[in-house]
């Protein structure tokens, strides 16, 4: 018996002494393959690394990377939350509407106009709101959140649509007389030649970063979706973190919803449709477990940039926009097939 | 035509970080029934699920009939005609009973089209042999427990067996059904079926059992025919007078009262007067090692639950170190204010399998570590260093997953994690479950020393043998109640385990 106890820290010790290569290799494939994918368009296309296709590259990362971050927090705990695209449509139609048409009081006969940093602090409000919303109906009513957010996925977009009859909000430039000018600044300006927008997933990311690992918030999202027994036992809220994942989330989306509703200069009640796949997919591209308890912020980014970098070079090469739907989608299931083999391959190191 | 049906010679079975049989040799003898014997991590599970073809042995032979046999899936088990009721249910809730019975046998046309009439009036029939009026079509979720174990025993009926393996059969039984039972296996025992008959129960063997083998530790320790032994006899040898860790009085005085609880009662949910609790009260003073012995659904598991707040609608009085603990205080606020639960299941409750050692350890006392806003890496390795030093855990490094390390390991890291909220009070469910005989020994130093320094720890186990080396003073727990307490030097085996089964409706009929 003594031999058998002191035999199996040795074989894990070996098994650690033979794969730091590998096992290197597999925690920076995402990173690899971003890589590859790049190498490959900057040979095979001459306008691909133009400082102007990077920064359109980019911005259209941006979008996607943002809504990738709130979108890791809640897949972290074990959740998934499918109506970020909504929100995203919700939060345009909403300060779309504050900037046009203001909030009517009709028992005062008034009409109040706000100021945009108001506005948008408002817009963020109500993003927290439906985040908050989803979080409720996961902890409080035990909804699976597949089919919560999905509901909420509904009823975000439908509120989207209500807010106008349908009809956009257009030209969203404020009035000097009612003093809420300056919005599109959000999706036109630029620090060192540089989008805004760049800059706040940038800095979102980063944030995101420190918030996932310096602060026990976010060690304790990791114990809830590794176990959230074990983690309920340890003393974790489960419930109160939980919730606050999918605010998290529902604030990433506003964020969305605000820059590319200032892109625009318009607010359109159907955007945002079908950005949830894209978040979900950048996420999972970066590694992160569906199961929950693994994954960083850091990996989403990564993934998301290899969605814009494809799409961005296949459009560049011509390729038709069917195939580069059905080679997303390929690359999508590579990358959680090699997932699985390196789920397999640790677990055999273990034994 | 030979006796014994069934030799299992010299079985091994290894796992990872423990060997959970050892050389093991176990007759069954044809058309008997033959108990297995032993404590909780004696093996007996283990040799069963290796006959039924769930596991596989490292080392040995297995000889059904004289014939070398090496079942590697529970269907080439059953072609054998060695069929096995588990210990959990393994039924399907929702599906009927008749299709849960029929799982994997079920009757065709033509092996595409399930003949359902056929499935349940055969259905129907084996009820009516265990003597159960439950309609075949019902839903297995809408039956209560005993019921559904009858189910599991009737889907076992279902084929045609040499040898049936029966795992804690009764535990949800009530005595008439229990009767029944009996009543089945000596039918089957006229038919020339062989059982295998595991049970805690010791009363139970001693009215049906005809051979009985008693495993202890992985090993073989004896086999007899029932007609020449006695329940002391059986207790004797299952606890054996193993000298490795045995108990030392404390050397050290005990402080203060720690704990006091009063009428701590939880009802059974759905039932009006049927308590897992029932009016426990009991003290602990700071440096005491009180253990806790009783027979499963003895309630152990239940008062730990209540104690840390899972059961907020239980009632009673918790006092902690003078303070009183609100029913309704959730469990962060229990480890605030000084009570901290080592779970009975490690790999379910104890630990996050996703993150590293070191992370685990950490996370019950996160806020320790906050240097302003933000987790201080300097302050969570000073303290993972020191116990990793103070527990002597093996890890080559903590930021390894939790998963690399042996099962002794790892319990202590669930004991490290426990530490780090600085406990008044230790609440150790089953605290060496499934660890080898050197990690219990560690693990039971370690208790010592932080009894030494003034916790309080109150400790669950089903080994007689543990909780005789390690406890200070013993309380035994029956159907919820406290049914014995008795300090340590007046303590005798023959006393816990006759107090243990106190409420169980058998126990005169046996002794």
């Amino acid at each position: 018996m003594q031999g058998v106890t002191t035999k199996a820290p040795a074989s894990a010790a070996a098994g650690q002494r033979r794969t730091p290569i590998q096992a290197i290799l597999f925690q920076l494939r995402a990173f690899i393959a971003l890589i590859i994918l790049f190498g490959f368009f900057a040979v095979y296309s001459d306008s691909f690394l133009q400082t102007n296709n990077l920064i359109i590259l980019t911005k259209q990362v941006a979008i996607n990377a943002i809504l990738g971050i709130g979108m890791t927090f809640v897949i972290l705990t074990g959740g998934i939350d499918l109506s970020v695209g909504s929100v995203v449509g919700l939060c345009g139609m909403v300060v779309g509407g504050l900037i046009n048409e203001g909030i009517i009081l009709p028992m005062f006969g008034v009409v109040i106009y706000f100021n945009v940093w108001i506005v948008m602090f408002l817009t963020l409000l109500v993003g927290m709101a439906v985040g908050a919303f989803n979080g409720v109906l996961v902890t409080r009513f035990s909804v699976a959140p597949f089919i919560a957010t999905l509901g909420t996925l509904y009823i975000a977009r439908g509120l989207a649509l209500l807010r106008n009859n349908g009809a956009t909000f257009p030209n969203l430039i404020g009035d000097p007389e009612l003093g809420n000018t300056g919005f599109p600044k959000l999706g036109t300006g630029e620090i060192l030649d540089l989008p805004y927008s760049i800059w706040i997933m940038a800095a979102l990311a980063l944030f995101a970063t420190f918030i996932a690992t310096k602060t026990p918030f976010g060690r304790q999202i990791y114990a809830i979706g590794g176990n959230e027994r074990a983690a309920r036992l340890s003393g974790v809220r489960v419930k109160v973190v939980t919730l606050v994942a999918y605010v998290i989330s529902g604030f990433c989306s506003a964020v969305v919803g605000l820059i590319i509703t200032s892109q625009l200069v318009s607010a359109h009640p159907a955007t945002g449709q079908s950005f949830e796949l894209n978040a979900i997919a950048a996420v999972v591209l970066g590694g992160t477990s569906l199961s929950g308890g693994r994954g960083t912020i850091g990996g989403t980014i990564i993934g998301a940039f290899v969605i814009g970098v494809l799409n961005n070079g296949m459009i560049i090469e011509g390729v038709s926009s069917f195939w580069q739907t059905v080679i997303t989608g390929i690359v999508i299931i590579l990358a959680v097939i090699i997932d699985q083999l390196q789920h397999r391959l640790q677990e055999r190191n273990v034994i | 035509m030979d006796d014994i049906i069934l030799r299992a010679e010299k079985i091994t079975k290894i796992y990872p970080g423990t060997v959970a049989l050892d050389e093991v040799n176990f007759n069954i003898y044809r058309g008997k029934v033959n108990a297995l014997i032993g404590e909780n991590g004696a093996g007996k599970s283990t040799l069963m699920k290796i006959l039924a073809g769930v596991e596989q042995y490292t080392d040995g032979t297995l000889l059904l009939n004289g014939k070398e046999i090496a079942p590697k899936s529970p269907r080439e088990a059953e072609s054998l005609g060695i069929g096995i009721i588990y210990q959990e249910l393994n039924l399907f809730p929702n599906l009927s009973v008749s299709e849960n019975i029929h799982m994997a046998h079920e009757i065709t046309r033509g092996g595409m089209v399930i003949k359902h009439g056929e499935q349940e009036k055969r259905a129907a029939g084996l009820l009516a042999r265990l003597e159960q009026p439950i309609n075949p079509r019902t839903l297995v979720a809408n039956l209560r427990i005993g019921q559904q174990q009858i189910v599991e025993i009737a889907k076992a009926l279902s084929q045609e067996m040499q040898i049936l393996i029966m795992d804690e059969p009764t535990s949800a039984l009530s005595t008439s059904e229990v009767e029944i039972l009996f009543r089945v296996i000596q039918e089957l025992k006229a038919q020339g079926v062989s059982i295998v008959y595991i049970s805690h129960k010791l009363d139970e063997l001693l009215q049906i059992a005809d051979y009985v083998t008693v495993l202890r530790d992985g090993e073989l320790v004896a086999e007899s025919p029932m007609e020449k032994v006695n329940l002391r006899w059986i207790v004797q040898s299952m606890v054996g007078h193993d000298t490795a860790v045995s108990y030392t009085p404390p050397k050290h005085d005990f402080g203060e009262e720690i704990l006091r609880v009063e009428n701590l009662t939880l009802e059974r949910p759905g039932k009006v007067q049927a308590y897992l609790l029932d009016h426990v009260s009991f003290s602990l003073r700071a440096g005491e090692i009180v253990g806790i012995y009783g027979l499963m659904g003895a309630g152990r598991t239940e008062l730990f639950e209540t104690l840390m707040g899972l059961h907020p609608h239980a009632g009673g009085e918790i006092w902690l170190a003078g303070q009183k603990v609100e029913m309704k205080a959730a469990i962060n606020q229990r480890i605030q204010t000084g009570m901290m639960l080592i779970p009975e299941d490690r790999q379910r409750e104890g630990l996050v399998q996703t993150l590293s050692v070191s992370h685990n350890m950490l996370l019950a006392s996160l806020r320790n570590y906050l240097a302003r806003f933000y987790l201080s890496s300097a302050k969570e390795k000073a303290n993972v260093d020191r116990l990793i030093k103070e527990l002597a855990i093996k890890v080559s490094n903590p930021q390894n997953l939790i998963s690399s390390l042996s099962g002794g390991n790892q319990q202590k890291v669930v004991v490290a994690k426990a530490l780090l909220t600085s406990p008044k009070l230790l609440l150790m469910d089953e605290p060496t479950r499934g660890i080898d005989v050197g990690a219990k020994a560690e693990i039971f130093s370690i208790m010592s020393e932080l009894a030494k320094r003034g916790l309080g720890i109150i400790f669950v186990s089903t080994e007689l043998k543990e909780v005789m080396a390690m406890a200070d003073r013993i309380l035994v727990m029956a159907k919820g109640r406290i049914t014995a307490e008795m300090s340590r030097l007046e303590a005798t085996e023959q006393a816990l385990v006759e107090a243990s089964v106190i409420g169980h409706e058998l126990i005169k009929t046996g002794v």
